[in-house]
């Protein structure tokens, strides 16, 4: 036990913790008997004995856990523990409850972290489809009830699908650009780390007296600077949710900049990493303003500043400026690194190069850069200047134009191809392509003013956003999760099994937001407990569906779980695809590669006699240099045989 | 796709999806719906019809390991599906600025009637300065725009009457004196009953939040607006007349929700 406590884990993680806890209690004690104040201030936007333990409890389980093991002795000028990169992979399955620097245990981490999140948002979801079947209050009262889809939201948004997405990226991204780790393997430990924490905070908001925050995952000021405790701790998890995005992107940033394999030139690069490399793009430049933003309401909160309490001279419409300046991007940010997992699967599956694929690069770049400037869209109806709604007009459906290119291009990617159905990967990729679409459509309507001004803040926006975050990211993530679980697991999932899931989540998907579409526009606004009694044959049929599209997640549950058990060998590339990911064995070596792979070609090369795309290990002599990177051409003829 | 595009268009246009129409604007932002159903249409049907034969035609058989077409790209193609939805949507944004200038003409201040509307956690009230009235219902006399000035006392709501199609958050201002565009017109053009509704989340009472909106006759608005001010004045001897003192007002609205 005493080891433990010394050795950097979960031990002395929880020890940290509680110490931390000690710590940041006794603070507030210590100071405000200082200052001559009570011991404990209960005013509903305070409680400074519980908001400051809450921060130090969190970084003394961090520190405990030994995330800043290396730091500390090196700023302290003690002698640093060199890292063996060989003590890291996970051997078995308490190595993934350790302070780990292997992407790919992170990855792992990552994914199985976010999903168990998805599974209580989920359960909350059912909760409110529940509440919401008949009309009047049966199992919630009204301020729960604004809790729980305040959670669902965060918890979905912040904890699952942005954290997922750099889960599986950090899994895939190094092997696939034949790199032997992330450039910054410590800092992406403490990226993960600082996920669980930012989750369990808007879990834990649920037993804050008042219950938890309830003025929904924009926590609009004023609503949310005058609302119970519960708040602060979505203030505190969105800290620790951005930091670890704004790490994670940073990483990305590096690695895919300079850890490229020889001849991975820009234009050689899978989708996938063009794709993150435009989402962290969007992340390190546009969450620190929701990270900003939300300590500004904190402080409105616990210091009784103004930034945005009218009745104190607060600017109220900034707090929205300010919040959708990073959550419009945040909206990309939960759709790029999915295009990028389509066009691999696509791709492979189709077993074709994908359609201009220069094209979709650029489609990706452009939507970063269009992303920054339609912020206001979410603010036709709200009293701002009203010059500013034609232009975010115009930029908006423009959006819609690079987007498109994207569709047609998987659209142009399955002609004359072959495409094997069989694959549940392929079947969410195919349905993403609709789901998405009719997603993309009520998005270029509500960035109509006119039609936004009708549309706003009802269920038509519910329906819209969940097609696009759940028929289009989620659908994604099922996609990649299904692509790359036999690399990740070294296991093949139940084929039988993840079609009934994809089509049960097809079906449950559509019959549950496809009918918020007419109940939003026929009169019924979002966020309510309760509704006129004319939708309530509506709501009931939305119910059952989501019901039905809640059972279909529990396959998939029992799928990954029994398969990565029990699930027959999958062989080290059973899609026969091009990049390099698939190359290695399944699950990688620890060291990923004996030596750097060498990049000949475009990573799509299918159907091009003699293409290759890199030269693994060991095969060297038998190639000539690399060939000049023209994107587009199967340029390389070495030997064209693939397993 | 063309026969798809009309097949979709015309089974979606048979519906009045946003419901009643009740206010001139109405008229314009429903035909703008419909316009962007059919464009929606069109797209919806290449997309469908592209991605349907390619899955019918070109779906490999068991056990068939080849590979497809190395196709690359096609630089025409690509010029044409990034320079038609340009125009599409450039098409889209332009009509919505029209019907947004439409729904937006002010009528000669003299034919307008002002109205007040203040919102507070969780209940309307609604003012008519010229009149000299204050209510909880609102009283509207049909085909005469309305001048709403809109104010929150707490948190930020947002006023809504579907079947008038017009929306505009209430935003609190404090002494600050920022700008908010508060202002919004409306012309009804429906007799009936309606509702107010609150579509910004203001706390537990949001889902509730809502007023009657009664669209009458200009010789019934005259009659209700003599009797309420017979009633004010008969009910407490005169004090909160006119623009009603805000204390007594509000506590007034909220035992009646």
């Amino acid at each position: 036990m005493a080891v433990a406590l010394r050795q950097p884990g979960l031990t002395r993680g929880w020890l940290g913790f509680v110490l931390g806890i000690g710590f940041g209690f006794g603070l507030v004690v210590a100071l405000r008997a200082i200052s001559g104040l009570e011991t404990f201030q209960t005013e509903q936007t305070g409680y400074p004995h519980v908001i400051v333990p809450a921060v130090t409890g969190s970084l003394g389980f961090l520190i405990g856990l030994g995330a800043f093991d290396y730091w500390f002795r090196w700023a302290a000028g003690a002698p640093t523990v060199p890292d063996d990169h060989s003590q890291h992979g996970a051997k078995t399955w308490k190595d993934y409850f350790r302070f780990n620097t292997d992407h790919k245990v992170i990855g792992v981490q990552y994914v199985v972290t976010s999903f168990i999140f998805f599974f209580i948002g989920g359960l909350i979801a059912m909760l409110m489809r529940a509440e919401l079947a008949q009309p009047g209050t049966q199992l919630v009262d009204p301020q729960a009830f604004n809790g729980l889809f305040s959670t669902h939201a965060a918890l979905m948004i912040f904890v699952f699908v942005i954290p997922v997405f750099a889960g599986l990226a950090n899994y895939v991204l190094p092997l696939m650009i034949g790199a032997p780790d992330m450039a910054f393997p410590r800092l992406n430990g403490l990226s993960f780390w600082m996920l669980p924490i930012a989750g369990v905070m808007f879990v834990a908001s649920f037993l804050a007296p008042g219950g938890a925050f309830d003025a929904g995952w924009t926590g609009y000021a004023p609503l949310s600077t005058g609302a119970p405790l519960g708040q602060s701790f979505f203030n505190l998890g969105v800290q620790f949710a951005g930091a670890s995005s704004v790490a994670t992107a940073l990483n990305f940033l590096v690695t895919i900049i300079t850890m490229r394999a020889p001849g991975m030139t820009f234009w050689r690069m899978p989708l996938l990493v063009w794709a993150n490399f435009s989402t962290s793009l969007l992340v390190v430049a546009a969450t620190p303003f929701i990270a900003g933003v939300q300590f500004m309401v904190l402080f409105d909160r616990i210091l009784h500043t103004n930034f945005f309490q009218a009745a104190f001279g607060g600017d109220v419409l900034s707090y929205q400026h300010i919040f959708w300046f990073y959550s419009h991007p945040a909206v990309y940010i939960m759709m790029l690194p999915g295009f990028g997992i389509i066009s691999e699967v696509i791709s492979t599956h189709a077993r074709k190069p994908i359609f201009g694929y220069r094209l979709m690069a650029l489609a990706l770049i452009g939507i970063v850069v269009l992303s920054y400037t339609v912020w206001a869209h979410h603010m036709f109806v709200s009293g701002m200047f009203s010059w500013l709604r034609v232009p975010m007009m115009i930029t908006t459906s423009l959006i819609a134009v690079p987007t498109g290119i994207k569709i047609f291009s998987w659209l142009g990617t399955l002609f004359q191809a072959k495409l094997h159905l069989y694959s549940t990967a392929m079947l969410f990729s195919l349905a993403f392509i609709v789901t998405f679409l009719i997603g993309g459509i009520s998005g270029v309507m509500l960035g109509i003013v006119p039609l936004d001004i009708h549309f706003s803040d009802t269920y038509f926006v519910v329906a819209h956003i969940h097609f696009v975050l759940f028929g289009g990211s989620v659908f994604t993530i099922f996609a990649g999760v299904y692509h790359w679980f036999p690399k990740m697991t070294g296991r093949m999932y139940d084929e039988r099994l993840g079609r009934w899931h994809f089509w049960l989540t097809a079906v449950g998907t559509w019959g549950t937001f496809v009918p918020m579409h007419w109940i939003g526009m026929e009169g019924m606004p979002r966020r309510v407990a309760d509704y006129s009694a004319q939708f309530g044959d509506w709501n009931l049929l939305i119910s059952l569906f989501a019901f039905l599209l809640g059972i279909a997640q529990l396959i998939f549950l029992y799928n990954m779980v029994v398969s990565w058990r029990w699930g027959p060998r999958a062989g080290d590339n059973p899609w026969r695809a091009k990049t390099i990911e698939w190359q290695v064995s399944s699950p990688p070596p620890l060291f990923n590669f004996d030596r750097v792979p060498r990049v000949v070609g475009g990573p799509y090369e299918f159907g091009v006699p003699g293409a290759r795309h890199a030269i693994m290990n060991g095969e060297g002599a038998e190639v000539r240099e690399p060939e000049p990177a023209v994107a587009g051409t199967g340029a390389a003829e070495g030997r064209g045989s693939e397993p | 796709m063309l026969a798809l595009t009309a097949v979709i268009s015309v089974v979606m246009l048979q519906f009045d999806w946003n419901g009643v129409a009740a206010s001139a604007e109405a008229g314009e932002i429903d035909t703008l719906l419909d316009v962007m159903i059919v464009l929606s249409s069109f797209v919806f049907a290449i997309v469908i019809v592209m991605l349907a034969y390619s899955v019918w035609r070109y779906r490999a058989k068991p056990g068939d390991e080849s590979d497809g077409a190395p196709i690359h790209g096609n630089t025409k193609l690509e010029i044409a599906w990034t320079t038609i939805p340009t125009i599409i949507v450039l098409f889209a944004v332009g009509y919505g600025w029209v019907v947004l200038n439409d729904i937006e003409e002010p009528a000669a201040a003299s034919d307008q009637l002002q109205v007040n509307v203040t919102a507070q956690q969780f209940a309307w009230r609604f003012d008519y300065p010229e009149e000299g009235v204050t209510s909880t219902e609102l009283h509207v006399p049909v085909d005469r725009q309305l001048d709403l000035h809109l104010t929150a006392l707490d948190v930020i709501h947002s006023f809504w009457v579907p079947e008038w199609r017009i929306k505009r958050d209430l935003v609190p201002a404090g002494p600050g004196g920022q700008e908010i565009d508060n202002t919004v017109l409306v012309t009804p053009d429906r007799l009936g009953t309606y509702s107010v509704v609150c579509t910004e989340l203001c706390g537990l009472g949001h889902s509730t939040m809502r007023a009657p909106v009664i669209v009458e006759s200009e010789d019934d608005f005259d009659q209700w607006v003599a009797a309420e001010r017979q009633a004010a004045e008969g009910g407490d001897g005169g004090a909160g007349e006119g623009d009603g003192g805000a204390g007594g007002g509000s506590s007034d609205d909220g035992g009646a929700q």
